[in-house]
């Protein structure tokens, strides 16, 4: 009893100092003070909280929870882009003073299980994995024995989980539990013709034999089965059908959940960010949201900072896909393809630890994919002679390639190349850089996050 | 027509590193020289015939994928390599690839047998991963020459008495972080921790490889000023 004014203090101080900054660094001086703190803070939390882990879309999943949730009248707390390990978490609950109805929060997908332990969250969403940052988390499998000992841990028993049935990896995590919420797109007019380079865990986790797909949708995400039987996709309780995707502009789709049925339009692109809906759609429905407040939240998302926004530069309008890993960035790649006309592209490879080190990840991304479509491709970041080099052998003709290494020079020489709209194809450290940039250049918006 | 015909061995499995580079970077530059270039793949439970390829490509895979390939390498592979092997036929084994050369690896406490065309065996010692933008200095008949590229492995290879190494490190960790040297050759068999991939930063060497496996004097010239950049800043971020 003697710890809990302690803790009272110690979190009143810390929280002073936080203020409004968008750092981790009270969280973490208050987990050393008091190891147990987000286990106590969330405690406290009327709503209690839910945690979001995935390789790809995890600030997005989570805009898009908050836009269904907010307008409810729920006043959450959750964390900054980025801020997602333990401190970061434990900063957002400081910093709410205690005036939050639910926490919603996302979790580093290797640092889930520290988190989740502490969190014992309501609901947990694992969304996917995919082959990211080798040389920080080590292997996919790896991965996805760190979420196996959180699925089965004690501080998960009374936790929905919500898992995605397409991906294989993710959807075994529930096999032995019969209340698992799961989506997934049941659409198939979108396959691709087969499993991509850089397809992960096409492999039976069980048995080793190769998944026989019957229709991959995204990377390894799609309809498939082990060809021993055991394993197969889990039907999901909430899917899409007759997906339309427009461009960069948005994608349409009817979503299905157990309370009925909503034809959905999100203002984002591509079908990753409906496979971001369903996420959402699924865990706002494991939360409690109707499905008419999960359709109008969907609709009126605003996309997370770099994740195809359009800003304008001058005239010429400027769209921001941030690309990290090989699955995200085909995502990016195939949706710019429903674009019509030739491309001008601004692409940004950064080697900083937030983007991973090893660039490798370039290879795997196929680029091939757009190689015919390019009118211009600027190379930029701190390793952009070699994204230059994979541009060429993607077949992008070297006349065609452009490279500035220097980012504020890049972007103008990319804007000064440019016949249409430009399209700035950053990683991670890269796009908070350019963030720094258009915000200097006063195009940016103040709310961005 | 010159002809350079690829084997990649499983390339479903063993791909982490995004090893396909490395083969179109062979692909692309055979086509612009006209010299006709043939990829086939054999994974899982396919044989190989030695004399139908000039080139075996083996990349990095998930330590459970490269235990499915070891043991299908020993029971459907071994001996089609060793008589490639010994037939002067390249055999380029890179990261798990590069293991998998050896007369075995651990992998936990298990030691995993390999394929033994060359004289070592990687083993796990305590400490860290070795991870890192790595270059080293080689010589490959034409003079001294560097490579550059980015390595991740927790194994430490162990040349043996009759091995050679590739190269020397000039910067990064190498084959076991303190012995200074990296890799293996045994005339054209190669092996290397380099990944990253490793042909498109040091072009020179995906040329050694066209020319030495396809058995051509000389190559002709390309315009390669994007990959002399790239190579001297994937050197450069390597420490030199």
């Amino acid at each position: 009893m003697r710890a809990r004014p302690a803790l009272a203090r110690t979190v009143g101080a810390l929280s002073r100092r936080a203020g409004r900054g968008g750092t981790s660094l009270p969280g973490k001086l208050l987990l050393r003070m008091a190891p147990d703190a987000i286990g106590r803070l969330s405690a406290r939390l009327p709503q209690g909280a839910a945690a979001i882990s995935a390789t790809n879309g995890k600030t997005t999943t989570a805009a898009m929870v908050s836009s269904i949730l907010e307008p409810t009248g729920t006043r959450l707390i959750y964390n900054r882009a980025g801020a997602n390990m333990a401190g970061g978490v434990a900063t957002a609950l400081l910093d709410a003073r205690g005036r939050g109805d639910l926490g919603l929060f996302e979790v580093d997908e290797f640092w889930l299980g520290g988190v989740v332990d502490q969190l014992r969250p309501r609901a947990l969403l694992l969304a996917n994995l995919f082959r990211d940052q080798l040389d920080r988390y080590g292997e996919l499998e790896t991965i996805a024995d760190r979420w196996q000992d959180v699925v089965d841990s004690p501080s998960t028993a009374q936790t929905r989980l919500v898992l995605n049935a397409d991906d294989p990896l993710v959807a075994d995590l529930g096999r032995a539990r019969d209340d698992v919420l799961y989506f997934g797109v049941q659409d198939t007019s979108l396959a691709l013709p087969g499993l991509q380079h850089a397809a992960d865990s096409t492999h039976c986790r069980r048995c080793g034999q190769p998944y026989v797909y019957d229709a991959v949708l995204l990377g390894h995400l799609g309809h498939y089965h082990c060809p021993t039987g055991d394993a197969t996709r889990p039907q999901p309780a909430v899917f899409a059908d007759a997906v339309q995707l427009n461009g960069v502009r948005d994608a349409a789709f009817t979503l299905t959940t157990p309370a009925g049925t909503r034809r959905v339009t999100v203002p984002l692109p591509g079908l990753y960010n409906v496979y971001n809906a369903l996420a959402a759609a699924a865990l706002a429905t494991a939360l409690g949201a109707s499905l008419e407040q999960i359709a109008a939240g969907l609709a009126t998302v605003a996309p997370a900072f770099g994740r195809a926004e359009t800003v304008h530069m001058g005239q010429r309008p400027m769209t921001l896909l941030l690309i990290k890993n090989p699955a995200g960035a085909n995502e990016v790649l195939r949706t710019l393809l429903l674009e019509e006309g030739e491309i001008d592209l601004f692409a940004v490879l950064n080697d900083n630890i937030a983007d991973g080190r090893d660039v490798s990840w370039v290879w795997d991304a196929d680029f091939e994919l757009l190689a015919e479509r390019l009118a211009r491709v600027t190379c930029s970041g701190t390793r952009a002679a070699e994204l230059a080099v994979r541009m060429k052998y993607a077949g992008v003709p070297a006349e065609r390639i452009v490279v500035v290494p220097e980012l504020e020079a890049g972007l103008d020489a990319a804007l000064a190349g440019a016949t249409g709209p430009l399209y700035a194809l950053p990683t991670y450290t890269a796009m908070l850089a350019l963030r720094d940039l258009l915000s200097r250049r006063g195009v940016a918006r103040s709310s961005w996050a | 027509m010159p002809q350079l015909r690829v084997c990649a061995l499983y390339p479903d499995l063993m791909n982490i590193y995004a090893d396909r580079g490395n083969l179109l970077v062979l692909e692309r530059r055979c086509a612009w020289r006209g010299i006709d270039f043939r990829l086939q793949g054999a994974s899982l439970g396919e044989e190989i015939d030695p004399e139908a390829h000039d080139l075996f490509y083996i990349g990095g895979g998930q330590d459970r994928d490269q235990e499915l390939c070891a043991q299908d390498m020993l029971e459907t592979k071994r001996d089609a390599l060793a008589a490639a092997a010994d037939a002067g036929k390249v055999v380029f084994g890179v990261c798990g690839g590069y293991q998998l050369l050896g007369h075995a690896y651990e992998l936990g406490d298990r030691e995993i047998p390999g394929l033994g065309l060359v004289d070592l065996r990687t083993v796990r010692e305590e400490g860290p991963r070795l991870i890192g933008n790595v270059a080293i200095e080689v010589d490959l008949g034409d003079g001294v020459q560097v490579l550059a590229g980015f390595e991740n492995h927790a194994g430490r290879t162990l040349l043996g008495s009759t091995a050679q190494p590739l190269g020397r490190v000039l910067h990064g960790h190498g084959n076991t972080g303190s012995s200074g040297f990296e890799g293996v050759r045994r005339d054209n068999v190669i092996g290397t921790y380099l990944h990253g991939p490793l042909l498109p930063k040091n072009i020179w060497f995906a040329d050694w490889l066209i020319r030495t496996a396809a058995r051509l004097g000389s190559l002709s010239q390309l315009d390669d000023r994007l990959e002399a950049d790239a190579h001297v800043l994937a050197r450069r971020v390597a420490g030199m």
